[in-house]
């Protein structure tokens, strides 16, 4: 049987997804660059997690397996969770995190389309909380440590857990520059002693900064290529900015300037490529302003008064929460009943 | 220039409209046979006037209209009805149609033709000779014009032609605005005399300049004072409701017709045969159609109505791989039930489909909430959650998010990534909706009738025990008047009496019991 329309856009989840998975690549490309290739092997040993997982799934849930492993999103809910993980990280902590992103948080809930919440940020949430120790041990630059391990050398303590004799994970790891900021805060240091340590750069700390300009400008991408909208990207990043802003103007010693947050930590990534997550955020463009907001809200209340480094994947939880509610009280008016008259 | 509005959403599909406007406009030869259907317009279908065997002349009456929304039916060229009964046409349901079966003379020979001048007719003289013509809307609803016309008292300030034309490979609007854009005109002139319009607006998508020109010209020929407006082109621009809004501003309210905001709107096809039915005394016989898509001469063709499509399909030389045809343009025409159907009113197009134009969509996957049918949907509404109701079952919901406003344009479902035939879903939930409000109807007249029954069972076993009760009273009393003591056959005639009215009694005690516990059952239930 035909019916109509007979005609349809050459569009489909798939492209969008790959989309989505091309604008991280610049991100990706600068995280290379300035830490090494060790996030490669994380992003693949996520990618096949995710993808065995989500076949596994499939079949015990009874569903078609290949049209869903072609749909590119559990490729995605990888990369994003793989960009949250210390690189240097044992093997088993990508693996666990990307199982039960996929088992739990997507399929479990129903799979593609259905998951109330971000799959990526649920995963990197049960890492650090079960695995704190693991997941602040940050590879730091190439350059700033006396200590590098060569890339075989990485893949040895990822697979094996062995580092080369006489090396100690910690002269080769180091915590985020957002947890930096905040123990060297309580120890009644200055924001502008703090930022003159060498981990940090221009804006924000070093290296991560620029691959947060990658993210951006993937970020761009997607808004140009319409694959997202404004909305989110701009609400987040604005109210993180005027937020940041009132503090730091209030108390500059105390508090670190706006643009700081928004080049540290998963703030770029979270505005372009994690809150846009269109299964898991408001549909409605009011809704997503709100949501945004109170992301941004919360990721500065978490990162600046709360026990964890960064506040991106809370936030995002947390938002995704009040999703239906939002939705429920942002409904644009239909045409023929805009006005009460 | 006049400032344009515009409305949220909408596509800009391939047009694919330059296959069909290479040629003029054809005649089609008079076919063999016509299936002329008397059921071609919305409302009431028209009474048969002719019977088999009739001779009948060209524009001769076969269909009588009966009711307040119903139009004529004439014969469309002169020969004999040779049968008068239910077949196949192109409607949504699919179900048989009352039609007649006319076999041509030959002779094309006409019926007296009585021209008139509108300026020297009233309003409802006017409604009468275009109802007896069996003008309809043009567009696809084929609403009788004449009904469009009795406004009553509401006053109307604009006058709207629609030649927007925003559907894919449709363009027999677009090629009648270039061949004979001067009767558009005039037939334009008669319905804002008919409306006492203010102003007549013309709306015409920008991707027709021929059209455009030839409307300015022929405005100016004639020395009216109507606007051609060229209005970008974005489907569904020539929904009524959304081409109000850009031409004027204004939006019908939900539920509410044009006329409630001093608005009318025809479609220009329609305007023609206002004119050719008033100044040419010509009822409705036949109609521009578009024959396109998996065909070698996609071409318009002018065809009597009641012309078998299968004729016109093969003077476009349908292709061989040609798999099925629609009826009307790519987004919104139905999918014919054979070939053989006849062409009615509101045929405007033919598509030929083939695997090859109309590759079958990919299989769907789970809606993603990416919002794309959202910024798509020219109603305003939220297809993705709409989708999420219907296929639930929620229909309730459904309703409440607006459903009913969703003029299935098929916009939502162009856009979607996941491929979801959304517009089935809508109909889906609509015909849901509609049947279970039928249903319940039904049952609301069957309760009442049930309670009026139950209430009168009531009364008359009220009624029978109280004169029972004053029979009794009076035996009583008269059994203490009497001092004669009773006869054995009385004791016992007494004793039978007792022994019924307490089963009487009984039997009504019980009954009215039931029926009060029916009752609450049946109230709690609801
Ligand atoms: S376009 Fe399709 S997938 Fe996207 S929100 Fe609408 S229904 Fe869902
Ligand atoms: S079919 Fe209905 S829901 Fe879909 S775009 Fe058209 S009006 Fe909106």
């Amino acid at each position: 049987m035909i019916f109509t329309p007979l005609i349809s856009k050459p569009d489909s989840v798939s492209a969008i997804m790959l989309k989505v998975l091309l604008a991280l690549l610049p991100g990706i490309a600068m995280y290379v660059w300035y830490f090494g290739p060790a996030i490669l092997v994380s992003i693949t040993l996520a990618s096949i997690t995710a993808l065995s997982t989500e076949a596994l799934m499939l079949k015990l849930r009874r569903r078609p397996i290949a049209p869903f492993l072609k749909d590119n999103s559990a490729l995605l809910t990888a990369w994003l969770l793989a960009l949250s993980i210390p690189p240097l990280a044992p093997w088993w902590l990508v693996v666990v995190g990307t199982a039960f992103a996929i088992a739990i948080a997507k399929q479990l809930y129903g799979g593609l389309g259905n998951n109330p919440f971000n799959p990526a940020m649920v995963g990197y949430a049960v890492l650090i909380i079960s695995f704190p120790m693991q997941m602040t041990h940050w590879l730091a630059p190439q350059g700033l440590v006396l200590t590098e391990l060569s890339f075989t050398q990485q893949l040895d303590y990822i697979f094996q857990g062995v580092l080369p004799h006489s090396v100690t994970l910690d002269a080769l790891t180091m915590a985020t520059p957002l947890d930096t900021l905040k123990t060297h805060l309580h120890l009644d240091e200055s924001v502008q002693q703090i930022l003159n340590m060498t981990i940090y750069g221009q804006i924000g700390g070093h290296g991560s900064e620029m691959a947060a300009w990658g993210f951006l400008f993937g970020g761009l991408y997607l808004l140009a290529a319409r694959i997202i909208s404004w909305h989110i990207p701009v609400a987040y990043l604005g109210t993180l900015f005027v937020i940041a802003g009132i503090f730091h103007l209030v108390d500059p010693t105390h508090y670190v300037a706006p643009l700081f947050h928004w080049f540290s930590g998963a703030a770029i990534l979270g505005a372009f490529f994690i809150l846009t997550d269109p299964v898991s955020s408001p549909t409605t463009n009011k809704g997503r302003l709100i949501f945004a907001a109170g992301a941004a809200f919360l990721t500065y209340m978490i990162r600046t008064f709360g026990g964890f480094p960064d506040g991106v994947a809370f936030a995002t939880l947390l938002m995704n929460i009040s999703v239906p509610l939002i939705v429920l009280y942002t409904q644009p008016k239909v045409f023929g009943k805009k006005d009460k008259s | 220039m006049r400032k344009l509005n515009h409305f949220h959403g909408g596509i800009h599909p391939p047009s694919n409209k330059t296959q069909s406007t290479q040629v003029a406009i054809a005649h089609a030869p008079l076919p063999s046979k016509l299936i002329v259907p008397f059921h071609q317009h919305a409302g009431e279908i028209a009474k048969p006037v002719v019977q088999v065997g009739d001779h009948v002349l060209k524009g001769q009456l076969i269909g009588m209209p009966d009711g307040f929304v119903s139009s004529a039916v004439h014969a469309p060229t002169s020969g004999t009805i040779t049968a008068i009964d239910l077949q196949l046409i192109a409607h949504p349901s699919g179900l048989p149609n009352l039609c007649a079966t006319l076999i041509p003379d030959g002779k094309d020979e006409w019926v007296e033709r009585k021209a008139v001048d509108y300026r020297d007719h009233s309003q409802p003289e006017l409604q009468q000779l275009l109802r007896m013509n069996g003008v309809v809307g043009l567009g696809g609803a084929a609403f009788p014009s004449d009904v469009k016309l009795r406004i009553g008292k509401q006053k109307i300030k604009t006058l709207i032609l629609n030649g927007a034309e925003c559907e894919p490979y449709i363009t027999c609007d677009d090629m009648l605005m270039r061949e004979r854009a001067n009767e558009i005109v005039q037939g334009a002139q008669m319905l804002r005399f008919m409306l006492d319009a203010d102003e007549v607006l013309y709306g015409v998508e920008d991707n027709k300049p021929e059209a455009i020109a030839a409307l300015q010209q022929a405005i100016k020929e004639s020395n009216l004072n109507h606007d051609v407006v060229a209005i970008p082109t974005v489907y569904p621009g020539g929904s009524a409701k959304q081409l109000i809004r850009v031409l004027t501003g204004l939006e019908v309210p939900s539920g509410k017709l044009p006329t409630d905001i001093g608005v009318q709107c025809f479609n220009v096809a329609t305007a023609y045969s206002v004119c050719r039915a008033l100044a040419h005394g010509e009822p409705l016989l036949s109609r521009i159609i578009t024959i396109t898509g998996n065909v070698r001469r996609a071409q318009n063709f002018e065809a009597l109505i009641g012309t078998p499509i299968d004729y016109l399909v093969a003077l476009g030389e349908a292709l061989s791989d040609t798999d099925g045809y629609i009826m009307g343009g790519p987004m919104m025409g139905i999918p014919l039930p054979s070939v053989h159907v006849p062409v009615v009113k509101a045929t405007n197009c033919i598509i030929a489909t083939s695997a090859k134009l109309f590759p079958q969509p990919q299989p769907s996957m789970p809606c993603i909430r990416c919002t794309r049918c959202v910024e798509a949907c020219p109603a305003d509404l939220q297809p993705q959650d709409l989708y999420w109701f219907a296929q639930s079952k929620e229909f309730g919901k459904a309703q409440k998010f607006s459903l009913f406003d969703c003029i299935e344009c098929g916009a939502c479902s162009y856009v979607c990534p996941s491929h979801i035939p959304l517009v089935q879903y809508y109909r889906f939930a609509k015909s849901e909706i509609r049947a279970r409000e039928h249903d319940k109807q039904l049952a609301d007249q069957a309760r009442v009738r049930h309670e009026f029954r139950e209430h009168r069972f009531e009364r008359e076993k009220q009624e029978k025990a109280d004169k029972l009760a004053a029979r009794e009273a009076a035996a009583q009393a008269a059994k203490l008047a009497s001092t004669q003591p009773l006869t054995p056959q009385q004791l016992a005639e007494q004793a039978d009496l007792e022994a019924r009215r307490e089963h009487i009694r009984e039997v009504a005690q019980s009954s009215v019991e039931n029926t009060a516990v029916e009752n609450t059952t049946e109230r709690t239930g609801n």
